[in-house]
């Protein structure tokens, strides 16, 4: 865009005895220098972004240094499956977005186009597996700091409208895009359909996302409840694999040999069910540590970073729909990539962030 | 296509940077080397799930540190591109991990300082006095 300004404003002068072209700024020399000039510029926001970070990691490693039980504790209620699926899926963007950036400088516009598409597909993916993780913690009572409410004790079963209310958005947008290809359709423009179809495709990647998270979540619910109740029954059909079962025989074994009735354990979903009665070994005392400003503290940290993440992760998405909307100009080529691989940087960057942030979050044993 | 790019990656290892001839700086990644990355940072990812289900104790932490910083060497190296990338980026962002290490590790050690007298919280604490509360904030 700014490009485009700055050639019409300087279309007529000669800037060095030449005529420069539409995507180089008339202020740089060449098109390296442009390069050059806006990827130092984007390694210094990213100095910037990791230095945000660190902050939210050294509230980490202050509490987690001074509360080790109140993190292994906690930790349970994030369920481990999740957070790997998310890994690998924030991974394969990362592929996708290196991908993509070749592309961009072999002039594959096409093949660009699909990459950023895949890309946007995957955080759309991931933050659909994050809605369904936060709606289940909500739905626990699993708040930050004060607002904690500890139903571990007395788990409510509560119809939350949580996952609802997040997917509302997501919804909106999916209708817009797909309104939006419509029109592309019907007023036959190849450029709009380029832009729609990835948009479109993104959106559905969310609720892939949700819907996932749900499958793997209940999953883990039928196999962490096999001596609870199970109140609705409606997530029997999922544990057939071998593993699961053994992890169960596992479970029931240890809770016949020695029931300690002082101790809850909660498993790792958080889901509402799977409050069950362990061996001591195994579990904290819910006295020590579930207490407000305890346990809600490391809910604070929780959200605060993997929400920021997510809020870093909206930020890429709206970009790489800018990348989409330029690409399907055919913008970019070898000598004009910057803005592909300058989001390229971004994102590798989020995805930096967030492999600290799982094994820290969600593996601690 | 291939055969460019195999020149460009010749081209960026010999200088640090791709600075080739006629205006040519973009080095576009072999395809096989972002899918051995990719495929890494898998493995990686199995490896720190798989190893945080045995019981390390204090070495648990660094081992999935270890694991979680060698992935983010391979994202930054390739991902990033950071090996082909000019030196002075490379100093930018090795310097904010410095200062990061500095700003962690001196708090750390901080907070190992007064860890003695500190009472993270009262309602665990109960019993105790409040006296040792006034002893704390001088």
């Amino acid at each position: 865009m700014t490009t485009t300004v700055a050639h019409d404003t300087s279309a007529n002068h000669q800037v060095e005895g030449h005529e420069h072209p539409s995507w180089l700024a008339h202020h740089f020399d060449d098109e390296q220098q442009q390069f050059d000039a806006g990827k130092m510029g984007m390694w210094l926001f990213l100095v910037t972004e990791v230095l945000f970070f660190s902050g939210m990691f050294c509230a980490y490693a202050l509490y987690r240094n001074r509360n080790p039980e109140v993190f292994e504790f906690c930790s349970r209620f994030l369920n481990e499956k999740l957070g790997a699926i998310n890994t690998g899926v924030l991974l394969f963007s990362s592929l996708t977005m290196a991908w993509a950036v070749r592309s961009s400088q072999l002039r594959e516009t096409k093949t660009l186009i699909g990459m950023l598409g895949a890309t946007l597909g995957c955080a759309a993916i991931f933050l659909g597996v994050k809605a369904v993780e936060y709606s289940h913690k909500w739905g626990l009572g699993l708040f930050p700091g004060k607002f904690f409410q500890s139903q571990l004790e007395h788990p409510v079963h509560t119809d939350n409208n949580y996952l609802w209310n997040l997917s509302i958005v997501p919804m909106i947008l999916l209708v817009c895009f797909a309104l939006y290809y419509a029109y592309g359709v019907i007023i036959a423009s190849k450029f709009h359909q380029r832009v729609a179809g990835p948009l479109v495709i993104a959106a559905l990647c969310f609720f892939g996302g949700v819907g996932l998270g749900t499958f793997l979540e209940s999953e883990e619910h039928e196999e962490g409840s096999p001596v609870t109740h199970n109140a609705t029954g409606e997530h029997a059909a999922h544990a057939d694999h071998d593993h699961e079962h053994d992890h169960a025989q596992e479970h029931a074994v240890a809770e016949s040999v020695k029931p300690a009735i002082n101790f809850v354990a909660v498993d790792s979903t958080g889901m509402h069910d799977d409050v069950a009665v362990t061996p001591a070994e195994l579990v904290t005392p819910v006295s020590a540590v579930n207490q407000k400003g305890m346990a809600g503290l490391f809910f604070s940290i929780y959200y605060c970073m993997t929400g920021v993440h997510a809020v870093h992760i909206l930020g890429g998405m709206a970009v790489l729909t800018w990348l989409i909307v330029k690409a399907a100009r055919f913008e970019f080529h070898s000598k004009y990539f910057g803005p592909v691989d300058n989001v390229g940087l971004y994102w590798h960057l989020v995805d930096f962030i967030w492999i600290f942030l799982f094994p820290l979050l969600y593996l601690i044993t | 296509m291939s055969a460019s790019s195999v020149q460009h990656s010749d081209d960026g290892h010999a200088h640090g940077h791709g600075h080739g001839h006629d205006g040519e700086f973009s080095h576009p990644m072999p395809i096989w080397m972002l899918l051995a990355v990719f495929f890494a940072l898998l493995i990686l990812t199995c490896l720190t799930v798989y190893q945080s289900q045995f019981d390390l104790g204090n070495m648990e932490i660094w081992a999935s540190l270890t694991i979680a910083t060698v992935k983010a060497g391979l994202v930054i190296a390739f991902f990033m591109h950071l090996l082909w990338d000019k030196p002075l980026n490379m100093i930018i962002i090795l310097g904010s991990l410095i200062f990061v290490a500095l700003f962690l590790g001196f708090t750390m050690m901080d907070a190992d300082g007064y860890r003695e007298n500190l009472i993270m919280n009262e309602t665990l604490q109960e019993s105790q006095p409040p006296a040792v509360n006034v002893a704390v904030s001088k």
